[in-house]
């Protein structure tokens, strides 16, 4: 690749990204009002996308081989229960994130 | 705000910072560490630490960057390229969507907010609840600048120093998983009734099994759209939408 093909293939996949996050600000405009079903989704979308986002974090883990996944999960349950008991949100992280470490480190 | 004195501005500047920056301390390790990760894979592949530093500016989606810098290698590939950022990227329409209401009203913040909306912004973003004197516009700025300033940061300290940095950080990456668990957590505790969590579990394990790793987001997405589409009444009827 040139100079120039590199820089148009970055350009590309900004383009792609701005799209992406732009287009629902310009189809959906604060001077219309937004069709209801859309202000639906936008209220019941975010608790299914946080969801999806912890899936997509544990997407590389495999059940078959290595820990089974052993590791993620007992820093998992770590993380809600730290949660649950004191509702402090870098707690919570910091604790499930050096125990899972402590795990992979010298555990696993 | 006309009426602010320069002074009264910048105090209202420090009071959002202030509140913003706690909420981005997951991510400044999360995101110092895998920035560094991909800074120092372009330098392995011989890239300056301009190009991350660059891409980090521009483009501020970190799967997107790491599946860039593995295109930058191969052939010249215009429409495969457009094509792939366009599927790796889709999610943030959903994330555009739910971010209707909230950035409504944000004035010239509005462009960079939705600029910055990667997936750590927009979650942050959209769990955060910063108390009400503050300027929450502001406050959800500052979470978005921030992050992408921790992403530049690792992004080109990695190119720069290339595998010179050696420490065991092996599991760090965890972070991002554990800030996760959380809000997915926090959003759970709030809601009276959970089909949309559930739904959005269940969509994921689903396609993830059904079509693998690297191509699951999208039927996930419209997996999604179909079943909140078809249990609209129920989850209206059940109430609890923040």
């Amino acid at each position: 690749m040139t100079l120039s093909q590199q820089l148009i293939t970055i350009l590309i996949c900004a383009l792609a990204t701005m799209a992406t996050r732009f287009l629902p600000f310009l189809i959906f405009s604060s001077r219309r009002e937004t069709p209801s079903f859309v202000q639906y989704l936008g209220k019941a979308l975010p608790a299914a996308l946080f969801g999806m986002l912890v899936v997509y974090c544990l997407k590389d883990v495999s059940l078959l081989s290595g820990s089974h996944g052993l590791p993620e999960l007992m820093a998992i349950l770590l993380v809600a229960g730290l949660h649950l008991w004191k509702r402090q949100m870098l707690l919570s992280i910091a604790g499930g994130t050096i125990f899972y470490m402590l795990l992979v480190q010298l555990v696993f | 705000m006309q009426t602010a004195t320069p002074q009264r501005k910048n105090s209202k500047s420090l009071q959002a910072l202030k509140l913003a920056f706690p909420k981005t301390i997951p991510i400044l390790a999360g995101f110092l560490f895998l920035g560094m990760s991909y800074g120092i894979l372009m330098n392995v592949n011989g890239f300056s630490f301009l190009y991350p530093l660059l891409m980090s500016v521009t483009i501020f989606g970190g799967s997107l960057e790491f599946v860039c810098a593995s295109l930058l290698l191969g052939a010249f590939a215009p429409v495969q390229t457009l094509l792939m950022a366009l599927m790796i990227q889709a999610r943030h329409l959903f994330y555009g969507i739910s971010m209707l209401e909230k950035y409504k009203g944000t004035g010239w913040k509005k462009f960079y907010l939705i600029f910055g909306m990667c997936d750590e912004s927009f979650s942050v973003n959209y769990a955060a609840q910063f108390p009400k004197e503050a300027d929450e516009g502001l406050c959800m700025f500052f979470v978005t600048l921030l992050n992408q300033l921790y992403w530049i940061a690792g992004a080109t300290l990695g190119g720069l120093l290339g595998e010179v940095i050696s420490f065991n950080t092996k599991g760090l990456d965890f972070v991002m998983t554990a800030m996760f668990v959380v809000i997915f957590l926090e959003q759970w505790l709030k809601e009276k009734k959970h089909y949309t969590a559930l739904i959005g579990v269940a969509a994921s394990v689903f396609c993830l099994l059904l079509f693998g790793r690297d191509s699951f987001l999208i039927p996930t997405m419209l997996c999604m759209l179909m079943l909140l589409a078809a249990f609209r009444k129920p989850i209206e009827k059940a109430g609890g939408l923040s």
